[in-house]
């Protein structure tokens, strides 16, 4: 890990020193705005985290110290949380080069599992948890076989899986939602991701915003420390040449969604924690939101480059946009503007960057 | 691939000296109607630069895939070190020994070098971290890849970790061959290496041939170019209409002479 | 991505035509909503088909897949009248891009039945059948000013509404609510307009729980001494619910208002979540339009509007244990009995 850190650091230094490689070899990465390319290629996190840091500075001026709070800004994680959980999961699945449609009904199909077979089949709690659990497991793995195995796109795949989830949402919860006061009767385990911790100067952080950000180490772990994570980046990058170098590029393809439906599935117990009853009308929007924090995370929808911590920010960057306008007195439609404005630039910077290697 | 074992005495050029590494016999491939391989034979001895040349669709793609594992052939032996083998995919191949640097050099641009270098047989680090956490060890990884590097002569490459997309394309073909020669026990089958390089980058990736075949390492060389195959070749394999139509000396035979036989419009030696 | 939605909506049509219980012989009739998964719409769903089995009728349903989907709704359309119905009821997700498809129909000789959302012009349908969402806002309205009494002209209003587009039901009900509290409500079609100083803000929910408790956190943070929330359905105020007991205000010092009267709705009005709603009837809704469609084909008969509106008024009922003088309502043992979901 020491080593990793050494290494990185001497990133920029590495691109520089390529000028003075084998002497035939040529170089052309010239001039303050390829240096710029370089720098951002190398740190692909930046540019999210400038804009983020931005965002702050331009609410704070523009709604003062309503925005800029310790309350306020840790009410903007609170509100990113099941965005960000759904984020990590579909940040493995881009970086595949797929993408997953079907994180947002998955997410739903586990809560209303959970909240359904424990409040109104009477399953013990723990049971019902962990079936939960399973369930989206059980859908990421089929999206998996049907993307590797049965090799369809994830698009078309996702889409399919869509509705079906979508579907078995409304047959399992016969369109009801299992109230928050039964659940805090019943099942209070379940609103457990909603249990507040505070911190100093009224900032209060939740138990899913902790599990969050624990949750993300630990993919961040995978994806950079063990050989399942770099064969993640592989496939995604350019999948014949991870088969012919001896990766399983099938096996990795369904642990990619197999993991991303069990990490649904946990978003699905933060989504009860946060409106505190199991709903199969929540979360309408949080598959597209979750989409978008990848993309201004600054992961590539063309796969295998791209990163978790980036996909915080990217949702942190997103929360904070429709606070920050919401407080500033901004109508809605401007917000959905603003963050569709947002999606462009991401895109097109990633676009810009990945052309150092052209 | 077919079952019966043919007795090594079917050999129909019989070679003086050593034993080959690898010796194929009647290797049979067909896609439909058309014939790939039409019981082709082929033999690498020990030590040498052997280079494959070919018409376009003579099959020497064929052949070399069959090699690697890439293709399974319909009949026909393959024997490395004088044991039978048969190859189900190209993880076989390299477990038998045989590396293969792609045409496309079969690298992830978005990895660093010693990712790309380790890819699909990571190294882990010992004790509990690597058993329960399956830490990888970068540090060996790394230490590894760069000494690899500079035995090759490629220690100009400074940072292990950059990304293989910022290389040049003669830096990423060195890195591919550098990962072929670390993990070749065998043979390194190179398919085209030079195709894409310019003249500069093309000697490099030449001398880069020769330094590991001074390592003692058999190389098969797939290529187009006469230049570099007649520089570096020891000997020639000439392919064509889906088999071995003869193996020469590139010292007994000029350029020229090789395209006319490759080509049909010269007759093979022995053969007049 | 318009081509995916068509694939998709006929693939719900399908799903809708097999789910009927064919019967040949039976007259077709159909039953079109905006989206499978509401409550609302799946209430309706079992009235119709309770009243459509009691008639012999044979019932087709068909759905959007989201709100706003016109596509799924014209085809379902089409299907019904190559079917030979004799006539449906919609809750268009467009009011007006419907209208030449319902046209198309009525040519046929269909009788078209718009449920809960009028169309727009309102006779473009043979008959509709709906809730009067302004009257069911202007209850909860007048119910929380006369909650607060003489309080009301200091009042904070959060409004929690549906989504940035303002559909119909979603101005109706906002502009009511204001106009029954007694605020200046301009332009009574147009959400956001009003310059009353005592509205905070206005935020979208989605009409659903995360969007209802992210919505109220945010007015919370703009104005903290908040103090009433009209919210555009229950799902919506029980999230609101949730943001207000993260920060200590479920003690009854904040009032939190609804419209829908679903039963998981009317048991948060008992807990004491919501202050009022106003209960509406979708189930008797479908099974009159049933009913009037049967009644079409044997008589020739087209159902009547209520006098003074343009539609046939189903109804809407305050619920609440908290009554106040001149507002007439219901409790909620007796919303209980009448609730849907």
């Amino acid at each position: 890990m020491s080593d990793d850190a050494a290494g990185s650091t001497l990133a920029e230094k590495g691109l520089n020193a390529g000028a003075h490689d084998v002497a035939s070899f040529e170089d052309t990465r010239h001039g303050p705005l390829r240096r710029i390319q370089g720098f951002l290629h190398s740190y692909p996190t930046a540019i999210p985290f400038i804009v983020l840091i931005v965002g702050i500075l331009i609410f704070t001026i523009a709604a003062g110290t309503r925005f800029f709070a310790p309350f306020n800004l840790s009410l903007v994680l609170q509100q990113v949380t099941i965005i960000g959980v759904l984020g990590i999961a579909q940040t493995l699945i881009i970086l595949t080069a797929g993408i997953d449609l079907s994180v947002g009904a998955i997410m739903i199909l586990s809560s209303i599992v959970m909240g359904r077979l424990s409040v109104v089949a009477g399953v013990p709690v723990e049971i019902s948890f962990v079936l939960g659990l399973l369930t989206g497991l059980a859908c990421g793995f089929v999206n998996g076989v049907l993307v590797a195995l049965v090799r369809l796109p994830p698009f078309i795949v996702t889409l399919g899986t869509w509705s079906i989830y979508g579907a078995l949402i409304i047959l399992i919860s016969r369109s009801e939602t299992i109230r928050s006061q039964d659940i805090a009767a019943i099942a209070p385990m379940l609103q457990w991701m909603g249990a507040r911790v505070a911190l100093g100067g009224g900032a209060i952080l939740t138990a899913g915003s902790i599990v969050m950000i624990l949750l993300a180490c630990l993919v961040w772990y995978i994806l950079n420390h063990t050989a399942f994570g770099r064969h993640i980046y592989a496939t995604g990058d350019d999948p014949e040449a991870a088969r012919l170098a001896g990766i399983n590029t099938k096996a990795t393809l369904i642990g990619v969604y197999s993991i991303a439906g069990l990490i649904c599935a946990v978003a699905g117990w933060v989504v009860i924690g946060r409106i505190g009853a199991a709903s199969p009308l929540a979360g309408q929007n949080a598959n597209l939101d979750a989409i978008t924090a990848v993309v201004i995370g600054g992961t590539s929808l063309f796969g295998g480059r791209g990163s978790i911590i980036g996909t915080l920010i990217g949702a942190l960057i997103v929360g904070i946009f429709r606070n920050g306008l919401a407080l500033a007195g901004v109508d809605v439609l401007w917000q959905e503007f603003a963050v569709g404005g947002l999606i462009i630039v991401a895109v097109t910077i990633d676009q810009w960057i990945r052309k150092i290697s052209a | 691939m077919s079952m019966d074992t043919q007795p090594a005495s079917l050999s129909a050029t019989p070679i003086a000296g050593p034993n080959p590494i690898i010796e194929a016999r009647g290797l049979v491939k067909r896609y439909g109607r058309v014939v790939a391989l039409d019981h082709a034979d082929f033999d690498l001895m020990p030590g040498e630069i052997l280079a494959v040349i070919g018409d376009n669709g003579a099959g020497k793609s064929t052949l070399i895939k069959a090699l690697c594992g890439a293709v399974i052939p319909d009949a026909g032996t393959i024997k490395i070190d004088g044991s039978p083998v048969h190859f189900a995919s190209p993880m076989d191949a390299r477990k038998a020994g045989i590396e293969t640097v792609y045409q496309n050099l079969a690298l992830s641009p978005a990895l660093s070098i010693a990712d790309n270098m380790f890819l699909g047989r990571e190294m882990r680090k010992g004790g509990p971290f690597g058993r329960f956490l399956r830490l990888l060890d970068r540090g060996e990884m790394n230490r590894r890849a760069r000494a690899k590097l500079s035995e090759l002569g490629l220690m100009t490459i400074q940072n292990i970790n950059q990304s293989v997309e910022t290389l040049s394309g003669g830096q990423r073909q060195g890195v591919a061959v550098a990962r072929a020669a670390a993990f070749g026990s065998k043979v390194v089958i190179m398919d085209e290496p030079t195709a894409a390089l310019g003249v500069k980058e093309s000697r490099r990736v030449l001398e880069l041939i020769l330094d590991v075949k001074r390592r003692g390492l058999p190389i098969v060389l797939i290529s187009h170019n006469m230049p570099h195959v007649f520089e570096v070749a020891d000997r020639i394999h000439i392919h064509r209409l889906g088999k071995r139509l003869a193996v020469i000396n590139p010292k007994d035979f000029t350029m020229s002479d090789a395209v006319a036989i490759m080509t049909g419009a010269m007759k093979p030696p022995g053969m007049t | 991505m318009g081509r995916f939605m068509k694939i998709a909506a006929a693939g719900a049509v399908m799903m809708g035509l097999m789910g009927g219980s064919a019967t040949y012989g039976q007259e077709i009739v159909g039953l079109i909503t905006k989206t499978e998964g509401n409550p609302f719409f799946v209430k309706m769903r079992e009235g119709a088909q309770a009243k459509a089995d009691e008639l012999g009728l044979q019932l087709r349903t068909a759905a959007g897949q989201f709100d706003g989907d016109n596509d799924s709704q014209v085809a379902a359309i089409e299907n019904l009248i190559s079917a030979g119905a004799i006539g449906f009821a919609i809750v268009p997700s467009d009011s007006s891009a419907i209208v030449p498809t319902i046209q198309q129909a009525r040519d046929a000789g269909l009788l078209v039945i718009v449920l809960d959302t009028p169309l727009d012009p309102i006779d473009a349908a043979d008959a509709t059948f709906a809730t009067d969402n302004r009257k069911a806002g202007q209850l909860i309205g007048e119910w929380a000013a006369g909650t607060l009494g003489d309080e009301a002209a200091n009042a904070k209003i959060a409004l929690l509404d549906l989504s940035p587009n303002q559909p119909t039901v979603d101005y109706l009900r906002n502009q009511g609510f204001l106009e029954g509290f007694g605020v200046d409500v301009k332009d009574p079609n147009l959400i956001g307009d009003e310059d009353d100083p005592r509205i905070c803000g206005s935020e979208v929910t989605g009409g659903a729980e995360d969007g209802g408790r992210t919505a109220m956190e945010t007015l919370l943070q703009k104005c903290p001494d908040i103090n009433v929330v009209y919210t555009i359905n229950e799902p919506a105020a029980a999230g609101a619910y949730e943001a207000l007991r993260a920060v200590g205000k479920d003690d009854g010092s904040v009032l939190i208002v609804s419209v829908d009267g679903g039963c998981p709705g009317v048991q948060n009005v008992k807990d004491g979540v919501i202050g009022a709603t106003s209960q509406q009837y979708p189930l008797l809704m479908a099974s009159m339009a049933m009913e009037a469609i049967k009644n079409f084909a044997e008589t020739g008969e087209k159902p009547t509007v209520t006098e003074g509106l343009d539609f046939f008024d189903t109804g809407a009922t305050l619920v609440t244990d908290a009554p106040v003088e001149g507002v007439e309502s219901i409790d909620t043992d007796e919303g209980m009995e009448l609730c849907w979901g």
